[in-house]
C-alpha cells in the first residue's frame, strides 16, 4: 500500500473521473431541477384523478434500486433498437453517459418533485390569499410569493438529495463510465493497492464537505431578511 | 411471454426466485448487523465522553457521505486483502481465501445501515423526555430496567418512521452487491437477460419485484408504527 506512488502516478487519473462525477451529478440535478417544479405543481394543484400517471411514477422510482433503473435503460433500449434507430434516438441510448444522465435525471426528479412539494404545502395558505388580495395573477403569485417560499423551505432537503444523486453516480461506473468510481475501479485493477480506494472516499467526502458549505451559504443568502442581526427582538416580531 | 417466467427448466420464474431468496436473506442480515451497528454508534456519540461522541460522530459523517458502491468495494477488496495477509502471516505457504460476496455484502450494507440509524437513534433518544427516565429511578428501578422499559419502547416509536425508510434504502441497496457477483435477484435477471436477450422484459421484471418488496415493506411498516403508537392518545 503506497498511497503517494498511487497519486503521484494516476493523479490525472482521478482528476478526470472528479471531473466526469461532477459533470454527472451537477447536469443530473440541474436539469431534474428543471422539470420538478412543474410536476410539483401538478402534485399540489392538479385534481386527484390527473394525478395518478405522475404518483405511479414517483412511487417506480422511489420503490426501485436505481442500479435497475439504469439498466432498463441502458440495457433494455437495446430490446427497442429497431425502434429507436427509426426514431433517431438510438445513437443517443447507445453511449452509457447519456443512458446514466438520463437514468439520473428521472430518478432525481421524482425525488425533488417530492421534495418541492413539501415544499410549497409549506407555504401558509394567508400569503397567497395575501398576494390575491392586493390584485396578483396566479402566474405572478406562484412567481414570486409561492416558489420563492417553497424553495427556501425545501433547501436543504434539496441539497441533500444532491448529495445523495452524487454518491449515486457511482453506479455510472457499472455501465462503463468512466466517473471517479469507474476510474478508481481502473487503479485497482491495475495496482491491487488499496490506498486507490482511500483516495476515492477521500475526494468523495471532499466534494460532499464543499458542497455542503456552498450550499449552506446559498440558504444564508436566500434567508437574510429572516436573520436576526443587532436589533433582534424587531426583527422576530416583524416574522413572527 | 408466460414461457420466459414459468417455473422449472424452460423459464427462468424459479431463478428469479432463487435470486429474491438470496436478496431477502442479505437484506434482513444487513438489517441486523446495521441495527446493533446504529445502537453501538449512537451509544458513543451520546456518550460523556468527548472521545467516544467525536469516534461516533467521525463514523457516522464518513459513512454517510461515501457512495455505497465505494463502500461496498472498500470491504469485499480490503478485507480480502487483509485476510489474505493475516492468513500469510500465520502460515506463509496457507492458500489465498476469498472473502464470500454474501459476507461482504452484508458487512458493507450493515456498515451503511448502521451510520444512517445511527442518527436516527440519537434523535429519537434525545427526544425522550429525561423526567420519566428520572421517575423511573425514584421508584427504584436500575438503569437496565430504565433503559428496557422507559427509555427503549419510547425511543422504538420514535425511530420507527426514519428506520423504515432506512430499511427500504437497504432493501434497494441490496442490488448492488450483484456487482460482485452474488447471486441475488439482480445477478439472476442478468443472468437470464444474457440467456434471452430480452434486457427490457427481465429488467421490468426485476424493478416489478423490488417494488413489490417496497410497497409490502411500506405497509408493514405502516402496521408497526400503528403498534407501537397504540398507547399513544391522539390529540
Amino acid at each position: 500500500m503506497d498511497p503517494l506512488y498511487i497519486i503521484a502516478n494516476y493523479g490525472p487519473r482521478f482528476l478526470d473521473g472528479t471531473l466526469m462525477t461532477l459533470q454527472l451529478t451537477g447536469l443530473g440535478a440541474l436539469m431534474a431541477g428543471l422539470f420538478a417544479p412543474f410536476l410539483a405543481l401538478a402534485r399540489t394543484c392538479a385534481p386527484p384523478a390527473a394525478q395518478w400517471p405522475l404518483r405511479l411514477y414517483i412511487s417506480f422510482i422511489r420503490g426501485t434500486p436505481l442500479l435497475v433503473q439504469l439498466f432498463l435503460v441502458y440495457y433494455g433500449s437495446g430490446q427497442f433498437r429497431p425502434l429507436l434507430q427509426d426514431w433517431g434516438l438510438w445513437n443517443f441510448f447507445r453511449d452509457p453517459f447519456n443512458c446514466a444522465l438520463f437514468t439520473f435525471v428521472i430518478n432525481s426528479t421524482a425525488y425533488q418533485t417530492e421534495i418541492l412539494r413539501g415544499g410549497l404545502m409549506g407555504v401558509d395558505n394567508r400569503e397567497v390569499e395575501a398576494a390575491r388580495a392586493v390584485g396578483m395573477s396566479r402566474w405572478r403569485i406562484l412567481q414570486r410569493v409561492s416558489f420563492p417560499h417553497a424553495y427556501r423551505i425545501a433547501w436543504p432537503a434539496l441539497g441533500n438529495e444532491v448529495i445523495l444523486l452524487m454518491k449515486a453516480s457511482a453506479l455510472a461506473s457499472v455501465v462503463t463510465v468512466f466517473d471517479l468510481m469507474g476510474r478508481t475501479r481502473q487503479v485497482f485493477s491495475r495496482t491491487f493497492d488499496f490506498s486507490s480506494y482511500l483516495w476515492a472516499a477521500l475526494i468523495y467526502l471532499g466534494i460532499t464537505v464543499v458542497f455542503v458549505y456552498l450550499w449552506r451559504q446559498a440558504e444564508l443568502r436566500m434567508t437574510r431578511h429572516l436573520q436576526t442581526g443587532s436589533n433582534t427582538t424587531q426583527g422576530e416580531q416583524r416574522n413572527g | 411471454m408466460q414461457e420466459l417466467f414459468a417455473y422449472g427448466e424452460t423459464g427462468w420464474g424459479d431463478e428469479l426466485l432463487a435470486g429474491l431468496a438470496v436478496t431477502l436473506q442479505l437484506g434482513v442480515a444487513a438489517l441486523l448487523l446495521g441495527l446493533l451497528i446504529g445502537f453501538a454508534v449512537a451509544w458513543a456519540s451520546l456518550s460523556r465522553q468527548a472521545l467516544l461522541r467525536s469516534a461516533g460522530f467521525a463514523y457516522s459523517t464518513i459513512m454517510r457521505g461515501l457512495p455505497e458502491l465505494l463502500t461496498l468495494f472498500v470491504v469485499y477488496n480490503g478485507v480480502g486483502l487483509l485476510l489474505n495477509q493475516f492468513s500469510a502471516f500465520l502460515s506463509p505457504d496457507s492458500t489465498p481465501v476469498e472473502f464470500s460476496p454474501f459476507a461482504a455484502g452484508v458487512v458493507a450494507l450493515g456498515m451503511v445501515f448502521g451510520a444512517f440509524s445511527s442518527e436516527v437513534l440519537r434523535g429519537a433518544f434525545n427526544s425522550l423526555d429525561p423526567g420519566q427516565s428520572e421517575a423511573g429511578r425514584a421508584v427504584g428501578m436500575s438503569t437496565r430496567q430504565v433503559f428496557l422499559r422507559i427509555k427503549l419502547p419510547q425511543a422504538w416509536r420514535f425511530a420507527l418512521p426514519g428506520l423504515g425508510n432506512l430499511w427500504i434504502n437497504l432493501l434497494k441497496d441490496t442490488a448492488l452487491v450483484s456487482i460482485i457477483a452474488l447471486e441475488d435477484l439482480m445477478r439472476m435477471t442478468k443472468i437470464a437477460v444474457g440467456a434471452t436477450k430480452q434486457p427490457f422484459t427481465f429488467y421490468l421484471a426485476a424493478a416489478l419485484i423490488y417494488w413489490g418488496l417496497c410497497v409490502l415493506s411500506e405497509i408493514g411498516l405502516n402496521k408497526l408504527e400503528k403498534r407501537a403508537n397504540r398507547g399513544i392518545v391522539n390529540r
